[in-house]
């Protein structure tokens, strides 16, 4: 018993690992696409260079992150076989197809225009380049559509029957594919992308307006990241709301999870911090609002909220884990409504780029979306627990039947890799941030040349005064 | 909800497009691997570029083909999925470990100044190590492997053989030949004349590989040897080397001839032809000698949800693709193709 558990959590830490590593680059690509989007349509319409400076910039940096998205996301594909093969035979009927989908509908798409977006810039008009922009952005949301998804349809399984062979069987598409916490988790997700971008850009930006380098373009970054923070970051409170709504109605143990309570009650208070003890089940030393829990979740302040107990002790997640990530999710999104708030009144004082503390404090939350997602996933991920596929089949009945020692090592393995490469990857990044958006002629590779090169001869620079 | 079962063979239809997308994968991916392969012998840090250069704007696209093989392969046949992975667990993961140190090595290169030799040598190994556990894996599968009931039952290196280091070995030359051949079509001057070379020795070298595995799999397969020793195999045991043969005389004539396009097309015959005999000789098997494509088949309705989008996106898919070959088509230029 004891190996077949160290067994399992190994090939869970295996799958949380790369999991976690490929949500990071997603959440930023995401949003990412779909400002330069933005971006390139604004240059193309205003013919303001500073657009075209910023959009240069950052389409170096997209590079490089897309292509570290794209090379863990592929490990991801295939982690649903090596590690966890009995969930794939046992649910390949509904989550396949969905799978399948998101390559034929989203990854071609992407991968392929990529080259165009990245190498494209003297081969094609402007008009077909900005279309190869906002196909990119295009493909990376109907990515996320189908992934989650399927997500979505484990956390609230519906349209489905278990045959007698043990094997989920579609019976209503439209259900899976639009189960209850879909359009719940598409929206907030989306969003989190969006500001997980929006807060490195405005991080960066301020970086310059501090150092006093790259005013005009630096300008660009903070101004549009923090409309952003202003318009959006409350959203993502209501959207969270909502989500959060949505679970308690379909997942109720994920929600007294998230609130660290153990008795159900009416009046319920909401628990700002606390210490969940799992095994005295109680929540200890706990700073609580009195009845706003049941207040937000039933808008009745004295509606009933189920509490743990009512859940046999194995059919409950690690809740420690859950209450905390939830609040470091739910803290960060405060912190970015905060900065919204501070950036308007800024403004209105006509100071919003050139206040040195305001700078100071966008360039400490950068990292805030990528933490706030990651978190966000682990509420979701871990508050499922001991579901794979919620109340119908258990994480620990759909391992793989494959060898400890091979688990072990691969694990070691994927770590060291990783950390190398996204090392790598992240100094990069950094990088090209201290060498800023250029003003002058690009210069091409190595090679110090002040003009493009046309790759075959056989195509004239069409747009050439495109870069 | 809505099921053709009744209507086409839903399972053999997902067979034959399976092995499609494996096989556009193998070509594919085959050529941009086999670049990286030959990567440390080319003469020049400039033909290096040109190398690179030349496959930059395609590596992702063909990359995708092997993920709508896999992902295609759980949608379709979860089962033969359910099984092959577990039992190919380390060699997949090789692969995919591969697949990030050569994937990122695009990125990774331009941007580098001193560390450039790390990207170098991260793209020629990566690429090294995922076509070498691919031919491993082609291999392990012709092996044969062990199930009960619905799971692998075989040990953790049931994988590893001789004959499936002979597999792995040739591949590595096959890819070879196809980035060979793919270079001498996309650039010129010396990284051409160099590819030229590359090519005539790797010509040879493809076919001593597939001879060795075709003089293998009868005596490591008894039941293989059975048929190909019997009425309809004997043919195809007969026909398969002679074409694969003349093949490679014919792109070995046209590369002496100065033709710079034709052997590489002529190479992907020489891989469409192995790869029909293997199929033909796998048949019908999904998973060697345990479960046929009938048996792993995904209920019908899955099979054909997915196969409607199938139908209306594989031809644009293939038509986009098609577009952006024409649009960088024509030589590799030094510099960075990274323009932006
Ligand atoms: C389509 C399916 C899917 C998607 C989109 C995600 N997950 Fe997941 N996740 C699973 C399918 C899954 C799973 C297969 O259901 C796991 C494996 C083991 C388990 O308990 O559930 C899981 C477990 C799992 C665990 C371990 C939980 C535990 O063992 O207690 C973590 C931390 C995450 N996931 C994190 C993430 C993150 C950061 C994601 C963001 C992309 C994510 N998951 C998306
Ligand atoms: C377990 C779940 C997941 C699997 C199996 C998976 C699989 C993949 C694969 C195979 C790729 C590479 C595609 C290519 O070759 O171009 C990829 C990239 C991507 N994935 Fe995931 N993924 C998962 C989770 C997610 C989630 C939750 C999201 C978004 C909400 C997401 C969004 C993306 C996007 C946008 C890309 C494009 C590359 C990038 O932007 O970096 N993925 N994923
Ligand atoms: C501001 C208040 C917020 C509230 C009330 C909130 C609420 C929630 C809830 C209840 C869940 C769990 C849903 C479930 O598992 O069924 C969740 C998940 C998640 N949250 Fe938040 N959230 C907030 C802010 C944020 C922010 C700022 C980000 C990122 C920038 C974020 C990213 C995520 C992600 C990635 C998930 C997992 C995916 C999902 O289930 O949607 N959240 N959030």
């Amino acid at each position: 018993m004891a190996d077949f558990l160290d067994f399992e959590m190994l090939a869970r830490i295996q799958f949380a690992f790369t999991i976690s590593f490929h949500i990071l680059f997603p959440s930023f690509t995401i949003g990412l696409a779909s400002w330069l989007a933005v971006l390139e349509w604004r240059w193309l319409k205003t013919g303001n260079p500073a657009f075209a400076d910023v959009y240069r910039m950052w389409v170096k940096i997209f590079a490089v992150t897309f292509g570290m998205g794209v090379v863990s996301g592929v490990v991801m594909s295939f982690q649903f076989g090596t590690n966890w093969s009995v969930f794939s035979d046992r649910t390949g009927n509904i989550i396949g197809p969905l799978l399948g989908y998101e390559v034929l509908t989203a990854f071609f798409l992407e991968a392929s225009f990529l080259g165009v977006m990245l190498f494209g810039w003297n081969r094609v008009s402007p008009r077909l380049h900005f279309a190869a922009t906002i196909i990119v952005a295009a493909g990376t949301l109907i990515s996320a559509f189908w992934i989650l998804s399927a997500n979505s349809w484990m956390q609230t399984p519906q349209g489905a029957e278990i045959g007698p062979d043990g094997l989920f069987y579609p019976t209503d598409w439209l259900a899976i594919i639009f189960s209850p916490s879909f359009p719940y988790r598409f929206v907030h997700m989306v969003v989190a992308a969006y500001l997980t971008t929006a807060f490195v850009v405005a991080g960066i930006g301020a970086f310059y307006l501090f150092r006093g380098r790259h005013a005009p373009q630096a300008r660009v970054m903070l101004g549009m990241a923090m409309i952003m923070a202003i318009f959006v970051a409350p959203a993502q409170l209501l959207f969270g709301d909502l989500h959060g709504l949505n679970t308690f109605k379909h997942q109720p143990a994920k929600v007294a999870a998230m609130e660290g309570l153990w008795e159900t009650r009416r009046g319920a208070p909401l628990k700002l911090f606390g210490w969940p003890d799992q095994e005295a089940e109680t929540t200890r030393w706990s700073i609580e609002i009195p009845k706003l829990s049941s207040m937000i979740l039933t808008h009745d302040l004295d509606g009933e909220v189920r509490g743990l107990k009512e859940w046999p002790r194995d059919e409950l997640p690690p809740v420690a884990l859950v209450f905390w990530t939830f609040r470091i999710m739910v803290g960060l999104g405060m912190l970015m409504i905060l900065t919204g708030l501070m950036a308007l009144v800024l403004y209105w004082r006509k100071r919003l780029f050139d206040t040195r503390l305001f700078q100071l404090w966008c360039m400490a939350l950068t990292p805030a979306g990528f933490v706030a997602v990651l978190a966000g996933w682990f509420v979701t991920e871990v508050g499922r627990q001991p579901w794979i596929v919620q109340g119908l089949m258990r994480t620990a009945d759909a391992l793989s039947p494959v060898n400890a020692g091979a688990i072990g090592v691969s694990l070691a393995a994927f770590v060291v890799t990783y950390l190398f490469i996204f090392g790598a990857g992240t100094f990069y990044i950094l990088h090209l941030i201290a060498k800023g958006p250029e003003t002058e002629e690009e210069t091409y590779g190595d090679h110090g040349l002040k003009t493009p090169v046309v790759l075959g001869a056989a195509s004239a620079p069409k747009g050439g005064g495109y870069v | 909800m809505f099921d053709f079962s009744g209507l086409i063979d839903l399972p053999l239809v997902w067979y034959v497009l399976i092995l499609t997308a494996v096989l556009l994968y193998v070509v594919l991916d085959g050529f941009d691997l086999g670049l990286g392969i030959l990567f440390p012998l080319a003469p020049t840090d400039q033909c290096r570029d040109r190398m690179m250069n030349s496959v930059a704007p395609f590596w992702d696209g063909n990359e995708t083909w092997l993920v709508l093989g896999g992902g295609g392969l759980l949608a379709a046949f979860p089962l033969a999925y359910a099984i092959l992975m577990p039992a190919l667990y380390l060699p997949v993961i090789l692969m995919l470990l591969g697949l990030i140190f050569r994937g990122v090595a695009f990125e990774f290169r331009f941007k580098a100044k001193r560390s450039r030799p790390i990207w170098d040598w991260s793209f020629h190994l990566g690429s090294l190590t995922a076509a070498f556990m691919q031919g491993m894996i082609v291999g392990a599968l012709i092996q044969g492997v062990v199930v009960v009931e619905r799971g692998f039952a075989g040990g953790p290196m049931d994988w590893a053989s001789p004959f499936t280091l002979t597999t792995g070995v040739g591949l590595v030359f096959g890819y070879g030949l196809l980035g060979a051949t793919w270079t001498v079509m996309k650039t010129e001057g010396e990284t051409r004349a160099w590819a030229r070379r590359s090519t005539v020795w790797l010509l040879g070298l493809a076919g001593v590989s597939l001879a060795a595995v075709t003089i293998a799999i009868p005596a490591i397969n008894a039941q293989i040897g059975q048929m190909w020793g019997s009425r309809p195999g004997i043919y195809l045991l007969a026909a398969v080397p002679a074409v694969a043969a003349l093949l490679l005389v014919m792109a070995w004539v046209d590369l002496r001839a100065g033709r710079e396009a034709r052997p590489f097309l002529l190479v992907i015959a020489f891989f469409v032809t192995g790869y029909l005999a293997l199929g033909l000789t796998l048949w019908p098997w999904i998973v060697p000698y345990a479960v046929t494509f009938r048996q792993a088949a995904a209920a019908g309705s899955s099979q054909s949800l997915l196969l409607v989008g199938t139908l209306v996106l594989l031809p644009v898919i293939l038509v986009y693709t098609g577009f952006c070959y024409y649009l960088f088509r024509g030589k590799a230029s030094h510099a960075h193709a990274g323009a932006y």
